[in-house]
C-alpha cells in the first residue's frame, strides 16, 4: 500500500497526476512539466516534500556523534543554521545525502529522502549502538510526525511574508521569513502550531522549505498558493523537481549516489570535512582525495540533435564504452538533452567531446561545467 | 475531455489511422498527447520498412520518458513526416493533421477491421 501525503487530495483536486517515488503516491506533474519548471525558474512554484523523512538527534554527545556519522563539519553550523552533508559506509559509499540543521545547542534535525529513511534509521542505529557515549545522544525517527513543502522561485520572497507573518521563536531569531538567510532555519508560530522554515531548496532559485505538522502544512500549502497567485505560483511535481535539480547538477540519490559510490567520486567532495577527525568512510575518502578516483560524475549536453539521454545510457569517448548516464533529460531552460553520468577521470574535463548511445546510435555531446544551468 | 474524430480508426495503445485506398496515416491521439505532455522528440521509422501489426516502430519522448508507438497496421512505410520531427510540439498542439507520423501502404486491409471504432475508443479511455 502507498502511502499518501496529507496534501493527496489537494493533488487531486489541483489535476495532479500520480505516480509511485519512495513508497508514497506523489504528484509528478499538473499541467506539464515544462511549464512547471520555467514558473519556478521565473517565478514561483509549490512542492509537496512530505514524503521526505525526519530524524532528532539530540543530547550533550548529539554534536559528536552526528560528526563521526556525517561526513560534513557539524562544528560548523550555529543555532539556526543547517548543512548539506553526507552518511557513507566503511567503504566511503554513500548511504545517504541529507541537511542537518542546528535547531538549538543540543538539537539536531536531519532530513533525509523518501526511499531510504528506513536505511537510514537502522544505520544510524547501528552507529550508536557503538558510539562510547550513546547514553547522551537521543535519536527519533520523527517522520510520520511532519509534513513539508518548498517553495521556491526569484519571486516567492515578494509574499511569503504575507503567508507566514509572526517572528520566529526558536531555531534562528528573525522579524519575518525573508529575513532568513540562505541555510537558516527558524521556528515560526503559524495556525495554532509551530513551521520549521528554512531558506533551502533543491532547485538552484532562491526559496524556502517548510516543515510541520499535517493540518499546518495543509493550511500553508493553500495559502502560498493564493497569496502566490498574482506572481504566478504554479503547484510543481517531481517531474519538474527532477529537471530543476538536474540542471543545477544535484544529485539524487539512486541516480548519482548509491552505497558504491563515494562523495568524493559524485563529486561533492566540498562537504567531506577531512580535517574534523574520525568519521564512517573517512579513510577510503581521505585516499581518493589525496591518489584519485576511478570514476567521476560529470555533467554534459548534447552537442547535436538527438531525443533526450536518459539514465543507463552508454557514455562512449573516442570509440569506446567509457561510463554510463545517471540522470538525463530535456532542459527546459536550455531547451537542449542534459545529464550527468559517470567516466573515468581521464575523460573528465570540460569540453571533452563524449557520444551518448540512445537505442542503439550514437549522437555528439560534449562535458560540461557544474550547474550545467547558470542564470542570466 | 479529448478530442476523438468520427472519420478514424484507433488502437488499443493510443494510435490512430486515416484511410484513403490502401494507404493509411498514422499518428498518436489527443488522449496520448494530452497524457504524454511537453513531446520534446519524435523518432520516425525509415521509408520503406516493411512492419508488422503492433511492432513498435516510432518513439515518442517527453520531458520525462520515452514512448513507443506501435504501428496499428501491417505494411511499407512509404513516407515520413519530417516536419514533426523538426517541430515535435506539433504532436501536443495538432495530434490529427499537422502531427502525423507516417504513411503505410497497407500489405493486409482486413487488419482495419480489427481496430476500434470510435466510440469504442472514447469508452476505453473514459470520455
Amino acid at each position: 500500500m502507498l502511502k499518501r501525503t496529507p496534501l493527496f487530495e489537494a493533488h487531486q483536486k489541483l489535476g495532479g497526476k500520480l505516480i509511485e517515488f519512495g513508497g508514497w503516491e506523489m504528484p509528478v506533474q499538473y499541467t506539464s512539466i515544462t511549464d512547471e519548471h520555467l514558473a519556478v525558474r521565473n517565478a514561483a512554484g509549490i512542492f509537496d516534500i512530505s514524503h521526505m523523512g525526519e530524524i532528532t538527534v539530540s543530547g550533550d554527545a548529539a554534536a559528536e556523534f552526528l560528526n563521526s556519522v556525517l561526513t560534513n563539519d557539524i562544528r560548523k553550523l550555529s543555532p539556526g543554521e543547517g548543512q548539506y552533508t553526507l552518511m557513507c559506509n566503511e567503504r566511503g559509499g554513500v548511504v545517504d545525502d541529507l541537511y542537518a540543521y542546528q535547531l538549538s545547542g543540543n538539537v539536531f534535525f536531519l532530513v533525509v529522502n523518501a526511499s531510504r529513511t528506513p536505511d537510514d534509521v537502522q544505520w544510524l542505529q547501528k552507529q550508536w549502538e557503538a558510539f562510547p557515549k550513546k547514553a547522551d545522544v537521543h535519536m527519533t525517527d520523527a517522520s510520520h510526525n511532519y509534513a513539508a513543502v518548498a517553495v521556491q522561485g526569484p519571486r516567492v520572497a515578494e509574499f511569503i511574508n504575507e503567508c507566514i507573518t509572526i517572528p520566529s521563536t526558536s531555531g534562528m531569531r528573525v522579524a519575518k521569513v525573508t529575513d532568513l538567510k540562505k541555510n537558516q532555519i527558524g521556528g515560526f508560530p503559524c495556525h495554532g502550531a509551530s513551521v520549521l522554515v528554512s531558506r533551502t531548496g533543491y532547485t538552484g532559485e532562491d526559496g524556502f522549505e517548510i516543515v510541520g505538522r499535517d493540518d499546518s502544512i495543509l493550511h500553508i500549502w493553500n495559502l502560498l498558493l493564493e497569496k502566490g497567485k498574482p506572481f504566478g505560483i504554479k503547484p510543481c511535481g517531481l517531474g519538474a523537481r527532477d529537471t530543476l535539480r538536474t540542471e543545477m547538477c544535484y544529485p539524487l540519490y539512486g541516480h548519482e549516489l548509491d552505497e558504491n559510490t563515494t562523495p568524493i567520486e559524485a563529486g561533492v567532495g566540498f562537504f567531506v570535512g577531512l580535517d574534523k577527525g574520525e568519521f564512517v568512510g573517512r579513510p577510503v575518502l581521505a585516499d581518493q582525495k589525496a591518489n584519485g578516483v576511478k570514476k567521476k560524475c560529470v555533467a554534459f549536453k548534447m552537442a547535436e540533435k538527438s531525443a533526450p539521454p536518459r539514465p543507463h545510457y552508454p557514455i562512449w569517448v573516442n570509440g569506446a564504452k567509457a561510463g554510463e548516464v545517471v540522470s538525463g533529460t530535456q532542459s527546459p531552460s536550455l531547451n537542449a538533452g542534459i545529464g550527468l553520468g559517470y567516466v573515468p577521470p581521464e575523460f573528465s574535463k570540460a569540453g571533452t567531446e563524449i557520444e551518448i548511445e540512445i537505442r542503439g546510435r550514437r549522437s555528439k555531446a560534449v562535458i560540461v561545467p557544474k550547474p550545467i544551468y547558470r542564470k542570466g | 475531455m479529448s478530442n476523438v474524430p468520427s472519420d478514424l480508426k484507433y488502437a488499443k495503445s493510443h494510435e490512430w489511422v486515416r484511410v484513403a485506398g490502401d494507404v493509411a496515416t498514422v499518428g498518436i491521439t489527443d488522449h496520448a498527447q494530452h497524457e504524454l505532455t511537453d513531446v520534446v522528440f519524435v523518432e520516425l521509422p525509415e521509408s520503406g520498412r516493411k512492419v508488422k501489426a503492433g511492432e513498435a516502430c516510432a518513439v515518442v519522448e517527453s520531458v520525462k520518458t520515452a514512448s513507443d508507438i506501435y504501428s496499428p497496421v501491417s505494411g511499407e512505410i512509404i513516407e515520413v513526416n519530417k516536419t514533426v520531427a523538426d517541430n515535435p510540439a506539433l504532436v501536443n498542439t495538432d495530434p490529427y493533421n499537422g502531427g502525423w507520423f507516417y504513411k503505410i501502404r497497407l500489405s493486409d486491409a482486413a487488419e482495419l477491421n480489427s481496430l476500434l471504432a470510435p466510440d469504442a475508443y472514447k469508452a476505453q479511455i473514459g470520455g
